[in-house]
């Protein structure tokens, strides 16, 4: 995938970059936190597609391509029509031939981009696809963690909740791994799926073993209806056994705390935890806008290599 | 004279009469015959192996209701290009095979259309909805082969004895597809590494093993004969041995793709490699050629599921189960099992030939005796192949394309007609 300072078409899957391709990202994040805005993407028509809801995502990615100075053309579409793979691909067909170049894409199926990649010469970049990745996410965590601890080499991460249903969980893992981060999920068994640990995390149940020693810890929002499907006894169940607390922090106090959002205040995070001195949780915001920039810009800076 | 053959100088393989040497193979009137026939065609099998025409007991034409996926016609020719003189059509059409009357048409339509000789599977719930049985005896009448609610389970026990105690009062087999709809719950893969990487939920391999257990256990309380579908994991396998060695009338097949391939083998999200039941782990793979090669597994059957391709570019998590096989089975098994010294030639031919036909009570088929039905398959067990990206069957959704294969049916014949020949 490239020389490491641009990113094929296709956009990030952490699974598929390299450390130094992620390091490149990261850095370019970084030096936008002083340039604030580019030219990057002038005369370029970004559109966000997204199937389900998002505010925080799909707001970062609109702030980050008109920084980079692209005009932003959004829109939701009820998933029932977006549900079938061919209905997407028709849809960025039609706006390709309008001349859109760039496609933000957030669906409930796992896979979906892969499989459309292939078929359009649009950039699709990933806003999360069903429960496999949602590379940008996970790249504004780590690059809040690069702030907060330095490196990322050693660090011990451990990532907590619904890990089944979680792309923010495998992209993290993947991402975390590369940079020689040591990954820890932790949640009750039906909520982990079974082989996870051949991406290389170690496994866990026991939120209090998992947080010992641990520098940072990603808490993933519990989506609530899992409770119909058995897959949580009660919500306040969940919360005592996997709630991460003021309590449960004030035993490592170096450890940041880390949400992708939207919380849900008192199921897996407690207010005094969400808001406290160790929580991260609005510097992962301020850096998700940079990382998006980053992302696009990296890719503009291939599309026009390749000419 | 049409239906007079005569097969020279192959191998023939036959297990039926403990066969396994050189001599021609005689046709007349469309039955295997002892000497040769006046003005016979003669077929020149030099090289190749002679074996009772194939038996594929389990695929889905598609007719009535999705003929752009597959007809009753073009999944005959695909047999035939397979080596398949034999195929048994499951009941799961668009309206599905649950009266006499739809399946007195459908025969009627297959003795028109079909280059093979197409047998029918007929529903064991009305519309396969698990609640009220069919017909049972004026299916048999009809001509059904044998019943099954294939592509759904029968999930109430209660329900599935009863269908077994009239499958047995009507000598028809019954076949189930053995999966708890609760456990597997509609997860589009295995659960396991594969799985957890995606990020799509898994099926374990429990849903089937819990039915086949319960099936076991229902065999066993009517005495009737169950068959288990494109049976997938170790612990189903061990379940089928244990109760065949205490002599409960219980069976299984096995699908080419189950015992080729694995969950870790599924390429990105291509849905060409979803089928239901999931390719499972190495240790189920493994699994299967044990009880292929050990008799646990009677027969080797495709499963052959057409789909129109705009269906499966959806992808892994949406598009609908099911791969084509027909025209790969037969290349898999002779490059998979008999190359690989998994099984003998023999063996090849019981699962499938000789051993689909005794489960269906088939006479005249599996077995090129004299009298026998003149469905004859020329295996060239030499031929190097590469699967094509393109099928006689309709659909082309098959994880095989580009898999290079040694052996293949060279001559097709059915009654004593040639209806496919390289």
């Amino acid at each position: 995938m490239g020389d490491g300072s641009t990113l094929e078409p296709e956009g990030p899957a952490l699974q598929d970059l390299s450390a130094s391709e992620i390091e490149s990202i990261l850095d370019a994040a970084a030096s936008f936190k002083k340039s604030k805005t580019s030219k990057a993407l002038a005369g370029r028509v970004a559109t966000l597609i997204f199937s389900e809801p998002s505010t925080s995502t799909r707001s970062s990615f609109e702030i980050a391509a008109r920084r980079l100075s692209a005009e932003v053309l959004g829109f939701s579409t009820a998933s029932s029509s977006l549900l079938k793979g061919e209905t997407l691909l028709d849809t960025i067909w039609n706006l390709e031939a309008m001349g859109v170049e760039y496609f933000v894409v957030r669906h409930e199926v796992s896979g979906i981009l892969e499989e459309l990649a292939p078929r359009t010469k649009a950039s699709l970049i990933n806003a999360g696809d069903g429960a496999h990745e949602h590379p940008t996410q996970a790249l504004l965590d780590i690059l809040t963690l690069r702030e907060k601890k330095g490196a990322l080499k050693g660090l011990k991460v451990v990532i907590v909740g619904d890990i089944l249903h979680s792309r923010v969980a495998r992209s993290n893992i993947h991402g975390l791994k590369k940079l020689g981060a040591k990954v820890t999920v932790c949640g009750p068994r039906a909520l982990v799926p079974s082989g996870i640990e051949s991406l290389g995390a170690a496994v866990s149940h026991d939120l209090d073993a998992a947080l010992s020693g641990a520098d940072a810890v990603n808490v993933l929002r519990l989506q609530l209806e899992r409770q119909k499907e058995n897959f949580v006894t009660s919500l306040p169940d969940y919360y005592a056994a996997y709630g991460v607390t003021a309590e449960r922090l004030s035993k490592i106090p170096g450890c940041a705390v880390l949400h992708p959002g939207p919380m849900n205040r008192g199921v897996e995070i407690e207010s005094a935890a969400a808001d406290g001195p160790q929580s991260a949780i609005l510097e992962q915001v301020s850096n998700g806008v940079l990382v998006r920039m980053a992302v696009l810009a990296l890719i503009e800076e291939w599309r026009s290599h390749a000419g | 004279m049409p239906g007079n053959l005569v097969i020279k100088g192959g191998l023939v393989v036959d297990p039926s009469q403990r066969l396994e040497e050189v001599r021609d193979v005689f046709v007349e009137g469309g039955k295997i015959a002892k000497k040769a026939p006046e003005g016979a065609l003669v077929v020149d099998a030099a090289g190749c192996w002679v074996v009772p025409g194939l038996v594929d007991m389990h695929v889905h034409l598609r007719e009535p209701g999705r003929e752009a996926d597959e007809t009753i016609a073009s999944g005959a020719a695909a047999a035939a290009a397979g080596g398949v003189t034999t195929v048994l059509a499951m009941p799961n059409t668009e309206p599905p095979l649950d009266n006499p009357s739809l399946l007195s048409l459908l025969r009627a339509k297959a003795a028109i259309d079909a280059k093979v000789n197409v047998l029918f599977a007929a529903a064991v719930s009305l519309g396969q909805r698990g609640a009220a049985l069919t017909e049972i005896f004026r299916l048999r009448e009809a001509g059904a082969a044998a019943l099954s609610d294939d592509g759904r389970p029968v999930m109430d026990s209660g329900l599935m004895r009863r269908a077994l105690e009239y499958s047995r009062d009507a000598g028809l087999l019954l076949i189930d597809h053995a999966e708890d709809l609760g456990l597997s719950a509609a997860a589009p893969m295995n659960e396991g590494p594969a799985a957890a990487a995606k990020g799509l939920r898994g099926a374990p391999w429990s849903a089937e093993t819990i039915h086949v257990l319960r099936d076991v256990a229902l065999c066993e309380l009517t005495g009737a004969g169950v068959h288990i579908a494109h049976i997938s994991a170790a612990q189903s396998v061990a379940a089928v041995r244990s109760a065949k060695k205490r002599g409960l009338p219980i069976s299984a097949e096995a699908a080419p793709h189950h015992f080729a391939l694995t969950d870790g083998d599924i390429e990105g999200f291509d849905a060409d490699y979803k089928m239901n039941p999931p390719l499972r782990s190495k240790a189920d793979r493994e699994a299967l050629l044990e009880g292929l090669a050990d008799g646990t597994i009677d027969a080797i059957a495709t499963d052959h599921a057409p789909h129109d391709g705009a269906k499966k570019a959806a992808g892994l998590a949406l598009a609908p189960c099911g791969v084509i096989g027909l025209e790969t089975s037969l290349g898999l098994a002779l490059t998979l099992l008999v190359a690989k010294k998994v099984i003998d030639k023999k063996r090849l031919v019981e699962l499938m030939s000789a051993g689909p036909a005794r489960l269906l009570g088939l006479k005249g088929k599996g077995s090129l005796r004299p009298g026998c039905d003149g469905d004859v398959t020329i295996v060239d067990p030499k031929a190097r192949w590469t699967v094509p990206g393109s099928f006689i069957s309709k659909s082309r959704n098959s994880p095989f394309l580009g898999m290079n294969l040694k052996g293949r049916a060279k001559a097709t014949i059915v009654a004593g007609e040639v209806v496919h020949a390289l």
